[in-house]
């Protein structure tokens, strides 16, 4: 793995996953076809789409919830076909996964949730074990006094936060949003997208955030994807996003709400 | 980047050079979370051995740096600097910005208060009783609202919901009928066999069927039942309704304007007193089937001999004692199954708890009352 990465690294950019050809479906009907996807090592790579185009599914299939019918994904080099279930365990270990209702293990408080992977995987003492679990508490922004509260004495923000503090307790190279910022009120969302940008810059995560939210985009993506009719309509830079003709990214960056975004980018 | 050139040192590793008045601590190899242990222990090594002060960690050689590592840095640093000047150097402007986030800071310790056992063991039957009273007055007070809704019912037909009634009577009821068949099926056969074995000493082998007759139209018929309605449908209820109630489900009825107990428990409710006494009929039919086979194998009893006897053994009050008692069973397992549903907390092991308690309430319930319906039928004779 060591070496693959080192001769990636001599390339332009360094690819950290790579889809090839990828088809899903379920029963008759096919979600994904023939899709071609490239995420690249330190990035911030928003992925939009239209509710029910699959943006869910993709990155189900890149984690292994879903299978896929056709095709390939290479997660740090590694194709996750060829894998031993032993290199598939150490592979999980380098990417974290914040679900859209956070899935924080509602018997555990938000420290012991976060330990979760830390005793699985490491073998820490308690002491450090405490230690950090505190720490990452505090770097996604919790007061120090959630860490003992259960997921359902929390608010929706803050379970996002601890979901995020539990998806970066491995420190992983990739970290998986699925729509982080929903269901936050405009200045949870705008802190949380500050929060991933510190985060990336400081630990150098790869990002890969499935969103709707129009103000994450503009402000911290570098890239985007679009996916519609089962492939990726556009990738690039929100700018490229701009240009395009295709009528579903035009009304989605084009839209009334869109609009409201960047006039208000514009004065800010 | 933080990562790649020098991930060539395989483990995180601290040269330390003593030089005048000042150490150098240089440092190596990935300092990150898959090699905790080392690092750890090459920070503690750290900490005992340096002697001089000041001290200078030097990360221009270290490899990949995350948050694990930097907080050991950190807290190493932190611990020699009781003794004299700690500092970090040649840092990377991301590691810089990774040590800055990862400053050391107190976490406030949460220690628990210490408790003596006994005083926790005092608390712990304090509670329990206490628990056993709120669930008495929960459980009368919870049957006024039933009955309350019931009433609204009946003075509003319109509002009963029939077809919810016949779903949950084919879950209860219908789905209910092979397993309760074949264990009072084979409940009777037991009993036969060991009565005939126990009976033939005495040359008594047909009272055998006196004793299945009374025993299984009376208690046997009932109390197996409902000792499996509670465990089939009184665990399903306490599930559905606690699922529910976690999803915000029953208050999203009851923003609707309608009432949860109408729409959910009345229904449920109703179907199990409907239920329960068809089931027992059944069960009773089972269970004197299988008697009666046992009688014919075991004791040479002919069938047409079981019958004749059978009909002298037992009237229509045996029958009736094991029938009166189904709908109260009903109740009681309907009643202990929603309350302990709507007392489901947000988190999945709650819900656990909650249904294994229904379970075991309803059985002991359901017992219980059988002991006080022995005493209130022998007391009038019945």
């Amino acid at each position: 793995m060591l070496e693959r990465r080192q001769t990636d690294q001599a390339k332009d950019r360094d690819v950290i996953i790579r889809v090839r050809g990828v088809e899903v479906g379920f029963g008759e009907r096919t979600i994904l076809k023939e899709l071609d996807l490239d995420v690249y090592r330190g990035e911030i790579l928003g992925f939009v789409g239209g509710s029910g185009q699959g943006k869910s599914v993709l990155t189900r299939a890149i984690l292994g919830l879903v299978p896929k019918r056709a095709g390939t994904i290479e997660v740090l080099g590694q194709n996750l076909d060829d894998l031993s279930p032993e290199g598939r365990r150490q592979l999980e270990r380098h990417w974290g996964v914040l679900f859209q209702q956070g899935a924080l293990f509602s018997a555990l408080t938000v420290k012991q949730n976060i330990q979760v992977p830390m005793r699985e995987y490491l073998n820490l003492s308690d002491r450090l074990l405490d230690e950090i679990a505190m720490l990452k508490i505090e770097m996604v922004g919790l007061n120090p006094d959630a860490a003992d509260k259960l997921p359902s004495e929390l608010s929706g923000g803050m379970i996002k936060r601890a979901a995020l503090a539990r998806a970066l307790a491995l420190d992983p190279e990739i970290v998986f949003l699925d729509e982080p910022t929903s269901g936050l009120d405009p200045i949870g969302a705008g802190e949380f997208d500050d929060l991933i940008a510190t985060l990336q810059r400081t630990l150098g995560l790869t990002v890969f955030m499935v969103t709707h939210d129009l103000d994450s985009l503009y402000s911290v993506c570098d890239r985007i994807a679009a996916l519609g009719e089962g492939k990726i309509l556009a990738e690039g830079p929100i700018e490229t996003m701009l240009e395009s003709d295709h009528p579903w990214l035009r009304s989605y960056f084009h839209g009334k709400r869109a609009r409201a975004v960047m006039a208000g980018g514009a004065q800010g | 980047m933080i990562v790649a050139q020098s991930t060539l040192a395989p483990e995180p590793q601290a040269t330390i050079e003593r030089a005048e008045g000042q150490t150098t601590v240089r440092l190596s190899g990935p300092w990150t979370a898959p090699h905790a242990e080392r690092v750890e222990a090459v920070a503690e090594a750290i900490t005992s051995e340096v002697e001089t002060y000041p001290v200078v960690f030097d990360l221009s050689e270290i490899g990949r740096l995350d948050t694990l590592g930097a907080w050991a840095l950190n807290r190493t640093r932190h611990e020699l600097s009781a003794k004299g000047q700690a500092d970090i150097a040649n840092a990377s402007p991301e590691q810089a910005i990774l040590m800055q986030e990862t400053a050391y800071r107190e976490f406030e310790g949460d220690q628990k208060p210490r408790h003596s056992r006994l005083v926790d063991f005092l608390v712990d039957v304090g509670k329990t009783v206490a628990g056993a009273g709120k669930d008495l007055v929960g459980g009368v007070g919870f049957l006024g609202e039933l009955v309350s809704a019931l009433l609204r019912v009946i003075i509003h037909p319109g509002r009963f919901r029939g077809s919810a009634v016949i779903n949950q009577l084919e879950q209860i009821a219908y789905r209910g009928v092979p397993i309760i068949v074949l264990i009072s099926f084979l409940v009777g056969c037991i009993v036969s066999q060991q009565g005939i074995f126990q009976l033939i000493k005495f040359g008594a082998t047909p009272f055998v069927i006196d004793l299945i007759g009374i025993l299984v139209l009376r208690e046997l018929g009932v109390l197996l039942t409902s000792i499996m309605v509670a465990g089939r449908s009184g665990s399903a209820f306490t599930a559905e309704i606690g699922s529910m109630k976690m999803r915000e489900e029953i208050d999203a009825l009851r923003v609707m304007g309608l009432d949860p107990i109408e729409v959910l428990i009345v229904p449920r409710i109703m179907a199990l007193v409907i239920g329960l006494p068809l089931l027992t009929f059944i069960s009773s039919i089972a269970a004197l089937v299988g008697g009666g086979l046992t009688t014919w194998i075991y004791g040479d009893i002919s069938p047409d001999i079981f019958l004749t006897r059978l009909r002298a053994a037992v009237s229509l009050n045996t029958f009736l004692v094991g029938m009166i008692k189904a709908p109260f069973m009903a109740l009681v397992i309907g009643i202990i199954a929603t309350l302990e549903g709507l007392a489901v907390e947000g988190s999945a092991e709650s819900l656990g708890r909650h249904v294994t308690s229904s379970v075991v309430k309803a059985i002991f319930m359901v017992i219980v009352l059988d002991g006080l319906f022995a005493m209130f039928f022998a007391a009038i004779n019945y």
